[in-house]
């Protein structure tokens, strides 16, 4: 029996098999751009996140990773479970607050640049658990740079905030990012130097 | 003859009298209540009587009971017979504002972390325990979270918008 919902069986989505190339000038056997494009454009496609996976949005993500979703075409073939590795932290699932020190001393370990996804309502708000021993968000002890809603979310879902990310990291950011006023302004809030 | 729970109850009545009360049995398991200064000697009794040979605790928490006034907190015990595969179910209870029982740990090391998560959760004071503190929560927490004296969603929360969560109102309200 076919599946009841289908994706892009009418091709009329706008799927572009190959990405273009960044802005820049091109001449026979050359090509000029500025600097942060093409870092911005290799960062993007090899993303190295690391799964922080405490409950059910981490179940979605094994889903994401295995072959039907494959997250590796994104090039995030790489799941790192060292924070000094990895660019991208993954947070999916409940995060207690005894948990919470654990998480920014893990997010402390990475190295510039790291961005940060809240996978799922947890992550993101604390979810269903409005109670003692939940941290509302995660986002009150680490910045966040990308909210997937959801309870659990559909790996759909984490492929589009993985590609909103990689659209940030792409477009959005500077080659050094930590040099930025605004970023430092965050960190700042953070109180994290 | 096998044991059954009437025998159990004989036995504890001989040794103990009157001071043990509250004898039923929902669900065929066996329960009654001591009082707080005869856990220990109750336990030891179970444990060392040759017929009854309750030698493995099961569980040990909880419950607050807010309208018992001067004892609230009741600490049950959860015993069980591996020999004849009987278990029973025993309660004290305590005054909140002193909620101080003997710890079980000299008998039964199993006891240790029963004994602080029932602390972690409902501020019981188990005396003489070797290491009373919290073990499931953050251990800068100033109250104990299972007592029956708060609301279920913190109702002085700023970082929740009510509308999102069918209570009206808006952040900070």
């Amino acid at each position: 029996m076919a599946r009841p919902v289908r994706f892009n069986v009418h091709a009329e989505a706008d799927v572009k098999l190959v990405k273009e190339g960044p802005e820049g000038y091109m001449g026979e056997g050359f090509f000029t751009t500025s600097l942060d494009k093409v870092v911005g454009l290799g960062r993007s496609n090899s993303m190295w996140p690391l799964p922080f996976a405490t409950s059910c949005c981490g179940i979605e993500f094994m889903a994401t990773m295995a072959s039907t979703y494959d997250f590796a075409r994104f090039g995030a073939e790489r799941v790192g479970f060292s924070p000094r590795q990895c660019d991208l932290l993954m947070v999916m699932g409940t995060i207690a607050k005894k948990m919470g020190p654990v998480l920014k001393e893990v997010y402390l370990q990475m190295a510039e640049p790291r961005w940060v996804m809240a996978v799922g309502a947890c992550a993101s708000s604390g979810g269903i658990f409005d109670t003692y021993s939940v941290l509302q968000g995660i986002d009150q002890i680490i910045p966040v740079d990308v909210y997937v809603p959801g309870c659990p979310p559909r790996p759909e879902a984490i492929i589009d905030g993985f590609m909103k990310v990689q659209e940030l990291v792409h477009n959005r950011e500077s080659v050094r990012r930590r040099n930025g006023e605004r970023y430092k302004e965050l960190m700042e809030s953070y109180g994290i130097q | 003859m096998p044991l059954t729970n009437d025998i159990i109850q004989c036995k504890l009545t001989e040794r103990f009298g009157d001071q043990l009360t509250g004898f039923e049995q929902p669900y065929g398991m066996l329960t009654f209540v001591a009082p707080k200064d005869l856990n220990l000697k109750v336990m030891q009794f179970l444990n060392d009587d040759e017929t009854l040979k309750f030698r493995f605790l099961t569980d040990l928490t909880a419950v607050h009971y807010p309208d018992r006034k001067g004892e609230e907190l009741a600490v049950v015990y959860h015993m069980h017979n591996l020999e004849d595969n009987i278990r029973l179910r025993f309660k004290v209870f305590t005054d909140i504002q002193q909620p101080d029982v003997f710890t079980a740990t000299a008998l039964f090391s199993a006891a240790g972390w029963m004994e602080r998560e029932s602390y972690d959760f409902f501020g019981i004071n188990f005396v003489g325990h070797p290491n009373l503190k919290r073990i499931l929560n953050v251990e800068e927490m100033d109250y104990f979270p299972l007592r029956k004296e708060y609301p279920l969603e913190d109702q002085t929360r700023i970082d929740k918008d009510d509308e999102m969560f069918g209570r009206g109102g808006h952040i900070g309200n």
